[in-house]
């Protein structure tokens, strides 16, 4: 587990709606080691905790990674007042990604603000992939294009009918596997999203990994305040989303 | 450059800065940042004779300057730390410290007595963990029950032995007394004030076990007052611990009268901060020309 704690500059910021922003940080090392949906834990200003934030595109290039996050507390308030040519703590790159080598076709579903870390997956994967991104409304609906530009077919779901279809992830995904053979389904978002998608995946046996969050300390493994609970051959315990995960089988995942 | 070593009960630390327990696992994670053989000491993971699951999460949540968590002692179990992590942590050259907890009396006696053939340097009985239903802090709350389990855990090991203190006591002093007339080596203080905070939206506590522990800056000022009283009240050496951030707290901490310090919730926000004080200890004694770091314990003057 190769990590760095470091100070990355903010290089481009940009806001995708009311509340959600994309930042791209130039980072040498995080950039150069990691991984489609692993993430970093980022200091902001007086927080005592970092707030783990998945990384949303890798340019090895340019040694720059994407994030895309939320305004949802002080910390992340704090973040999104940051500007350009600021220097940003971050600690990265954390946790485990998504497994990307060549498997069939692969389906990423995605839902709200769990779906900037597939499209770092869709960057990376060495299979065709499609995408179904779940939105509440119009207005959160982010990242259409970037998906669409890597991926084969993308449907994007909201809520109210506002963009795309009307109705859940789950109704796009029952209606795919009727015409689609799919080896691994790869998905990010609300638990109870990631629940229906497992389930849907184990009932026809596809192979399906998921991205869980939990709240967190240290990010790094040492504190285990992000217990989640995973299945075993040995019985039931609790895993940490941190060092653990945050990608999970979801047939270990105890729901 | 001035003398940063010191002796606990014979046992030789380089410096005086000891990672606290639950905040550094067994060292692993962090030696990818820095060699943790830079540090005084390693206060392990809180460990019991049996492997612990831990508390339902959510185990924690941020509170202005400090944070509430609520763990409950997830740990593999004392068998596994010595042939899994004891091994590696000793041979990266800094000070071994098993934090030892149980449900009962026999678990911290059995758990004491399995570590006395090992090589771990140190023992810190965790009698003041908040987060479990049985043992823990009820061992840490009165003075008969903290000088009986000292007594007993002396009796089965051959280690030197810490006693770590509670803070949610009403005298302090009297209990660390009792630790000491127990036959305690040292003393740390102080474990995390056990606390509360609630969605008002849900109106639920937003720790799945209710209350958790406070830890933190929030707790520092808590922390000196009580590291000061148990200075004055015992003659065996004190750990001090509960927020500090800086070199800056760790020199107020030792002129209270800690011959040591431990970090903790800082790891989180500067996983540095260990390393960050350790150098600023030694330019703050080379800065005033003192030779050695003990010349500053407890040489706060009252007023």
């Amino acid at each position: 587990m190769a990590y760095v704690q470091r100070e990355a500059i903010l290089i481009k910021k940009e806001k995708l709606n009311s509340t959600v922003f994309r930042f791209t940080l130039k980072e040498d090392v995080i950039s150069e080691i990691a991984t489609a949906g692993q993430f970093v834990n980022i200091k902001c200003g007086e927080k005592v905790l970092r707030r783990p934030i998945s990384i949303c595109q890798i340019d090895k290039k340019h040694n720059c990674i994407v994030i895309v996050f939320e305004v949802r507390g002080e910390g992340t308030q704090w973040l999104s007042q940051c500007n350009q040519h600021d220097k940003i703590d971050i600690m990265g790159p954390l946790g485990n990604g998504f497994n990307t080598e060549k498997q069939g076709k692969a389906l990423l579903i995605g839902g709200g603000i769990g779906v900037p870390p597939l499209l770092s997956v869709a960057e990376s994967m060495e299979c065709d992939c499609d995408a179904i991104l779940g939105f509440k409304d119009i207005e959160t609906t982010i990242l259409v294009e970037e998906f669409s530009s890597k991926c084969k077919d993308v449907v994007v779901m909201t809520q109210d009918g506002t963009y795309g279809e009307k109705g859940l992830v789950t109704d796009a995904l029952v209606k795919k596997l009727e015409t689609n053979d799919y080896s691994v389904i790869c998905s990010c978002g609300p638990t109870p999203m990631l629940e229906a998608v497992s389930q849907i995946a184990q009932k026809i046996g596809i192979e399906c990994y998921v991205s869980l969050e939990e709240r967190m300390g240290c990010g790094v493994g040492a504190c285990l305040v992000c217990a989640c609970k995973t299945k075993s051959k040995d019985g039931e315990k609790y895993s940490h989303v941190c060092k653990d995960g945050p990608v999970f089988n979801a047939k270990e995942v105890v729901w | 450059m001035a003398n940063m070593g010191l002796f606990i009960a014979d046992v030789f630390f380089k410096n005086p800065v000891i990672t606290a327990s639950g905040t550094f696992g067994f060292g692993r994670e962090y030696n990818e940042l820095y060699p943790i053989g830079k540090l005084g000491g390693v206060s392990c993971k809180g460990t019991t004779l049996l492997e612990r699951m831990g508390n339902p999460p959510p185990r924690i949540v941020e509170t202005p300057s400090g944070i509430l968590n609520s763990v409950g002692l997830q740990n593999p179990g004392i068998e596994h730390f010595i042939k899994e992590d004891l091994g590696w942590l000793k041979s990266q050259g800094t000070v071994a410290i098993a934090n030892v907890a149980g449900s009962t009396l026999e678990d911290y006696c059995k758990v004491a007595e399995i570590l006395s053939d090992t090589d771990v340097d140190m023992i810190e009985l965790n009698i003041s963990c908040p987060n479990v239903k049985e043992g823990g802090v009820s061992f840490g709350t009165s003075a008969s029950s903290v000088e009986n389990i000292t007594e007993q855990v002396k009796m089965r090991s051959s280690k030197p032995v810490m006693i770590k203190l509670t803070p949610n006591v009403t005298d302090i002093a009297e209990i660390a007394k009792a630790a000491e007339s127990g036959g305690a080596d040292a003393i740390s203080l102080i474990n995390t004030l056990t606390g509360m905070r609630i969605d008002i939206n849900t109106r639920r506590p937003i720790l799945k076990n209710n209350t958790g522990g406070l830890s933190g800056r929030a707790v520092f000022p808590v922390a000196v007052r009580m590291v000061w009283q148990v200075a004055q009240a015992v003659s065996i050496p004190v750990v001090g611990m509960g927020g500090i951030a800086t070199w800056q707290d760790a020199v107020e901490m030792m002129l209270a009268g800690a011959c040591a310090i431990q970090v903790g919730t800082a790891n989180f926000t500067d996983a540095y901060t260990p390393i960050k004080i350790i150098d600023g200890l030694e330019k703050y004694l080379d800065d005033n020309g003192i030779k050695d770091i003990k010349e500053i314990v407890g040489k706060a003057e009252m007023w």
